[in-house]
């Protein structure tokens, strides 16, 4: 068994069998086309949101917030501590009880109408904040991530007023305050993933983005106060686990909503047992991507590289374990490896760019540590011939063959550019092996016989699952995880009742 | 609870008589009550029992005092059953639960006379085996329509179809509530199971000989081996195991112990289970029933595909 790396001159797959001709990715050369920063405008520091003003950390410490792309400074962000964690949160309480939680469900929806409306007149400025802050290429913050953060709010706008509708049966009441901790891989869209259905619902919020990725959600409270909502609606401040620590054990917080790692959400989960505070936990995904063999085998491809490389591979439900149908295992491998050739990685503020920079050097490390593992584990690396800059984090889109159940990068999530792929002969056999593991965020399944999607999509347990597409979001779609990749569901109207009570 | 009613025959009282049988007398045949595991009635791996006595200390039975052991065994048969009775159609579970109900409903009078020995008047007997049966029927005919009422099409902006449903958590381990001999494990187990989960229940330590009679019942309404088991023992015992298996996707907690509470939300953070805490104490309530309990141990799941050539 050959151990490592694949020589990458072994298989330079040329395009065109006339001698001399280059491979694809080397005969498409683009000219750079950054995106420009000029309107944007960033404080040298930003103080936490709270009560509807800025104010500075009672701790007086600041921490750094770095571009990942090249590890220059772009602001000061305050650190909150459990003090200010407690003027948060009373703050938000006094906003339920005096305001927000009295308040006409049409007025309510109003006020979350203008936030989506001032999100998309600057969408521009925060999706080029986003690629800065978080290393996502700008084609991503700006047709992605910032239009479906804007579509969230106006989604959730229009339930304000119709609770009823969305309890058949029963009545429906707020919480209260929820307490909300998101993280860096998509710093705006989840925020308004978490602030969107809460204030719909009638509850007030403290959200503390993730200590990397803060600069988005601090333009969302500019946004916040410009559409005059009352202070203390919407808290936010900023800060490590520390700070989220002592938003989940605050004793005034009745709902916790997580977005994050599976080990984290375990502490959360056990840290708030024996209080009455509900929960939503969003954690994290292995999932299987299926191919089988009468699949449309160039989309799968397709799919397949944007379901493992979109965002870097920083995605809870990345299609990180591919399994191939044995018959096309050769010809999807290959395919693979040639459209691995033609990514361009690099400025993530490039328009050209479609792998980013890795969030942050702790991440990079991580990725560099699973790929020794599975290297070590016998795997067979493959990875892209792509230049990548010299300066800033950033990792070359890859793939393993070679690999088991049991190895390590097939059952634990990277949150990388890394594709660990396997193969199988029968429905059985995969559906076996795609759900034998503790996770269940998310799945993908790839043929062009309807009878056979239904018994894949049906069978795979999990929460979200492409049939013959990956990775698509909307804020009508509910997504969440089964077993360990999660509890309650964001999105669409299930994404509405964790804010509820609901009385039979 | 009620106090027995001196207006019956200590005969008619008790389930059976451990005395000698006096000339002219027939001696009664005693029942043996097991634990009901993966469609069978076996006894504790474990040999231990506890005594079971009515108010004036005489003996019903010996109960079996389930282990750990009995547990893990137990979801090994539920996990096995799972799937096969998840994919059985909403309408076959919807007859097989209408078919607990009838069974039941035909051994009216033995329920009653069993819950009467245990403790209950001839009149709270009555009403919550009627209760009983209704909540079967009730539940049997939301198989088929809890999915239409909780579903949903998705209008995506993008062009596909997308659509989410609700499916079984999977394997349920429940601690029904104490304070009843019947009502109790049906109102817990029959949301659970019309959903296409399968249970592990343990059942009340005070009044257990009806959760072992029921599972006569289960046995003969065709509802497959696995998909209910039932436990005796103590909860103080058990309480932790329920809560801490790897192998349980959801754990239902009867009752108002905060310590126990407590001890069962830490636990399922082991893997992530779903932890339910019913607190009420009237489960004779309309309230007890509702849509809402089957959803609590459903996971909805959505299913994008694109709509193109």
């Amino acid at each position: 068994m050959k151990k490592g790396v694949t020589k990458k001159d072994d298989r330079k797959i040329k395009f065109d069998s006339v001698k001399g001709s280059k491979s694809l990715g080397e005969s498409w050369e683009y000219a750079p086309a950054p995106e420009s920063k000029d309107h944007v405008r960033l404080e040298k520091k930003y103080d936490l949101f709270i009560d509807g003003k800025f104010v500075s950390p009672s701790s007086g410490k600041y921490f750094d917030s770095i571009n990942p792309a090249t590890e220059g400074k772009l602001s000061e962000i305050a650190e909150a501590n459990a003090k200010d964690v407690d003027k948060a949160v009373q703050a938000a309480r006094n906003a339920y009880n005096g305001v927000w939680g009295k308040m006409a469900g049409k007025e309510r929806a109003k006020y979350i109408y203008r936030i989506a409306r001032i999100m998309q007149e600057r969408a521009r400025e925060l999706a080029v904040i986003e690629s800065m802050d978080g290393g996502k290429p700008i084609r991503e913050s700006r047709d992605i991530d910032i239009p479906l953060a804007a579509a969230r709010f106006f989604y959730y706008a229009g339930w304000a007023d119709k609770i009823d509708y969305a309890v058949p049966g029963a009545k429906a009441n707020s919480l209260g305050v929820a307490g909300q901790i998101i993280p860096w891989n998509f710093p705006l869209l989840m925020a308004a993933w978490k602030i969107a259905p809460a204030l719909a619902a009638g509850n007030t919020v403290v959200l503390k983005p993730a200590e990397t990725t803060s600069l988005t959600a601090l333009k969302l409270a500019e946004i916040i106060r410009e559409a005059d909502l009352p202070p203390g609606v919407v808290n936010i401040i900023t800060g490590a686990g520390a700070t989220g620590a002592a938003l989940v054990n605050h004793p005034d917080i009745n709902k916790i909503a997580f977005t994050g790692s599976t080990d984290v959400g375990k502490i959360i989960q056990k840290a708030i047992a024996g209080t009455k505070k509900k929960y939503t936990l969003e954690l994290g995904g292995k999932a299987a991507n299926i191919i089988f063999e009468d699949a449309a085998i160039d989309q799968a491809v397709e799919g397949i590289i944007n379901g493992i490389f979109f965002n870097q591979g920083h995605v809870c439900c990345a299609g990180s374990r591919l399994f191939v149908q044995e018959s096309v295992a050769k010809t999807v491998i290959r395919k693979l490896k040639d459209r691995m050739e033609t990514l361009i990685v690099g400025d993530p503020l490039d328009k050209n760019t479609d792998i980013g920079a890795i969030n942050s050097k702790d991440q990079l490390e991580k990725i560099k540590k699973y790929i020794k593992i599975g290297v070590n584990e016998g795997g067979e690396m493959y990875q892209a011939n792509c230049p990548i800059p010299s300066k800033g984090f950033f990792y070359r889109p890859t793939l393993f063959t070679n690999v088991s159940q049991s190895s390590r990068i097939v059952s634990e999530e990277i949150f990388g550019p890394v594709l660990a792929i396997q193969t199988f002969r029968t429905v059985e056999e995969v559906i076996e092996k795609a759900n034998n593991i503790p996770y269940g965020l998310s799945g993908g399944v790839w043929t062009d016989k309807g009878s056979k999607i239904f018994k894949v999509t049906s069978q795979l347990r999990a929460g979200v699952i492409w049939a013959n597409t990956y990775n698509k979001f909307d804020p009508t779609s509910p997504f969440g995880g089964y077993k360990e990749s999660g509890v309650g569901r964001e999105g669409g109207l299930h994404g509405l009742m964790p804010y509820l009570t609901i009385q039979n | 609870m009620d106090q027995i009613e001196k207006t019956k025959t200590e005969e008619q009282s008790k389930v059976h008589s451990n005395g000698q049988s006096s000339k002219g007398k027939r001696l009664d045949v005693m029942k043996t009550y097991k634990l009901f595991i993966d469609g069978k009635f076996p006894r504790t791996e474990s040999g231990r029992y506890y005594v079971l006595n009515n108010s004036e200390g005489e003996l019903l039975a010996n109960i079996c005092q389930s282990s750990r052991k009995d547990f893990r065994e137990a979801i090994v048969a539920a996990r096995k059953a799972q799937h096969g009775w998840a994919s059985k159609s909403a309408y076959n579970k919807g007859q097989i639960l209408y078919r607990i109900a009838e069974m039941l409903e035909s051994r009216r009078a033995q329920f009653i006379d069993e819950l009467i020995s245990q403790g209950y008047s001839s009149a709270s007997a009555q009403a919550e085996v009627n209760l009983s049966v209704d909540r079967l029927v009730y539940y049997a005919g939301w198989s088929d329509k809890y999915q239409q009422v909780f579903s949903s099409v998705n209008p995506v902006e993008s062009s596909h179809f997308n659509f989410s449903v609700p499916e079984p958590t999977g394997v349920v381990a429940i601690l029904s509530p104490e304070e009843y001999g019947l009502i109790g494990i049906i109102s817990a187990i029959a949301p659970a199971i019309v959903g296409g989960n399968t249970v592990v229940i343990l059942a009340s330590a005070e009044k257990p000989l009806s959760s072992i009679t029921f599972a006569e019942v289960l046995h003969s309404s065709d509802v497959p081996a696995g998909v209910v088991n039932i436990l005796t023992g103590y909860r103080s015992e058990l309480l932790p195991h329920f809560a801490n298996h790897m192998d349980v996707n959801a754990v239902v907690y009867c009752g108002n112990n905060a310590a126990e509470i407590t001890s069962i939300q830490e636990l399922a953070s082991l893997n992530v289970k779903r932890p339910l805490i019913y607190t009420e104490n009237n489960w004779m309530k309309e309230e007890s029933q509702n849509p809402y309990r089957i959803m609590d141990l459903q996971e909805i799941k959505t299913t994008w595909h694109p709509i193109g050539q």
